[in-house]
């Protein structure tokens, strides 16, 4: 059909009338599509959504995540993922089968405060979010540094096809770890990350801006003092990121 | 008596369908999920939102959806003589009949088992000071990134020398004869608050209703324009300052 059209929208305001679907953070009345969040809309193609510029994670199944331990119980552990909800990652799934409390003790495997990255096995909104740490990636952190982003900026973090996570891991020689709840972990030499906090930062404040990953790239660069980068910078993607 | 209205103009100066000059900011607080600041005459008010989070305690928690709470407390300095700072019966009424007229426009059924916590906060009080209440708290909420079906924007309307005018004051409150705040979706064109003290005839209720949909449809813009400030404007500074 047409071409995608965009706006900028608050809660409640008339985004368009005509025929289309819904999709996220949309209600319909009548012929009339009207926001619920503050964010830019999009709609062509048939279908209408708004793409929120604030907001509360919300797991979504298969979502990589990065959280803290914040309790043990017989069988698992809480963990806190920055969500609405905490997770619970069941001893079983950590052990990969039957877990018997009397012969093993979980904070062997994981105590309070460690930091992991899982995925969400299993959500529904009615029940607290499962989570599981078996996975190509998924774990126990046991180095780097940590900050947090607002979750709704994480797909521009992360990029087309990951191009801004690639660019900000070739310019840093850091490696990243992105969870879909706004948490990164970020290893690498000590000068690497603070330039890469610098891109990050740039990339949430400027989150709806075009043009994102030539600034982030000049910024990394103007940094570097042309030292050895910019030549570099499209060649490699080794520290690819488990996303 | 006989003294509030002088050939149409008020005692401050003002029209009769005239609001007091008035001021929105959105995203005062780094620490809340949500917030926003009004000045209206010589309100001023703070407003947090924080949620959705985990209900406490647990027994408060609905299964189908969040429980909104709110908290409207006028701060010891906040009026000529020291207010007590525990909760009178004015704020927990006040309280009650904010949290009734921002509840239906939140989609309360997109945050399942959670709380959404409303704090507002009365720096420096006036006359209308639960419309520029509810005002702000909605403003705060849409910040908070939170599903609404529109926003809520509150005016009083009152009757004073038999007149019935627009936005009474803290003295036009006291020496007048009716006050009647009220607060509507104006997008919905719906009233969630509406509540009259004093004696009013229909004809006079009638006119007050017209000059409060006048009050809140003001309101409505500079909520509209507070948010757009926030969430947008940046992008436009950026592309004049490239050019």
């Amino acid at each position: 059909m047409s071409e995608v059209k965009r706006k900028y929208v608050i809660p409640g305001e008339l985004i368009v009338e005509g025929k289309y679907r819904p999709d996220a953070n949309v209600i319909q009345r009548d012929d009339k599509f009207y926001s619920t969040r503050i964010g830019m809309a999009e709609y062509g193609y048939e279908s209408i959504r708004v793409i929120p510029l604030s907001g509360p994670y919300i797991p979504r199944i298969d979502d990589l995540v990065i959280g803290t331990v914040i309790n043990s119980s017989a069988f698992g552990w809480d963990v806190n993922i920055s969500s609405i909800f905490s997770a619970y990652l069941p001893a079983a799934s950590v052990y990969g089968r039957d877990y018997n409390p009397g012969q093993e003790s979980l904070s062997d495997m994981l105590r309070i405060g460690d930091l992991i990255v899982a995925q969400i096995a299993a959500f529904d909104r009615t029940r607290d979010p499962l989570i599981s740490i078996n996975g190509q990636g998924l774990g126990k952190i046991p180095n780097g540094d940590i900050v947090k982003i607002s979750t709704t900026k994480v797909p521009r973090l992360i990029g087309k096809k990951g191009a801004m996570i690639k660019t900000i891991e070739a310019g840093t020689g850091c490696r990243l770890t992105i969870g879909q709840n706004g948490v990164i972990v970020i290893v690498g030499p000590r000068d690497g990350i603070n330039r890469s906090l610098g891109a990050i930062k740039l990339v949430e404040e400027d989150a709806h801006m075009a043009d994102l990953t030539q600034k982030v790239q000049n910024l990394l660069s103007s940094n570097n003092d042309g030292e050895e980068l910019n030549s570099k910078n499209n060649g490699e993607e080794n520290g690819k990121s488990n996303k | 008596m006989g003294n509030l209205i002088n050939k149409g103009i008020r005692a401050d100066g003002r029209k009769i369908d005239e609001l007091r000059p008035y001021k929105l900011e959105v995203g005062i607080l780094k620490n809340a999920d949500g917030s926003a600041y009004i000045e209206l005459g010589k309100n001023k008010i703070i407003a947090a939102v924080y949620g959705p989070k985990e209900v406490h305690p647990k027994h408060m928690v609905q299964p189908d959806k969040c429980v909104l709470r709110c908290r409207y407390h006028m701060s010891a300095f906040s009026t000529d003589t020291r207010k007590n700072p525990a909760p009178s019966r004015r704020e927990i009424e006040i309280s009650k009949v904010i949290r009734e007229a921002l509840e239906p426009a939140v989609l309360v059924e997109e945050y399942p088992r959670t709380a959404i916590d409303v704090y507002l906060e009365v720096l420096e009080s006036d006359g209308g000071s639960r419309c520029a209440g509810i005002t702000v708290g909605a403003l705060a909420l849409a910040d908070a990134g939170i599903n609404m079906l529109d926003l809520v924007s509150g005016c009083a309307a009152g009757k004073i020398d038999d007149t019935m005018v627009l936005d009474l004051s803290d003295n036009e409150d006291k020496e007048g004869e009716g006050d009647m705040p009220i607060a509507m979706m104006p997008v919905l064109n719906q009233i969630t608050l509406m509540q009259i003290d004093g004696n009013i005839t229909q004809e006079e209720f009638n006119k007050g209703i017209e000059l409060a949909t006048i009050g809140c449809n003001a309101m409505y813009e500079a909520q509209r324009k507070a948010l757009m400030d926030k969430y947008f404007k940046k992008d436009d500074l950026n592309k004049e300052q490239k050019d």
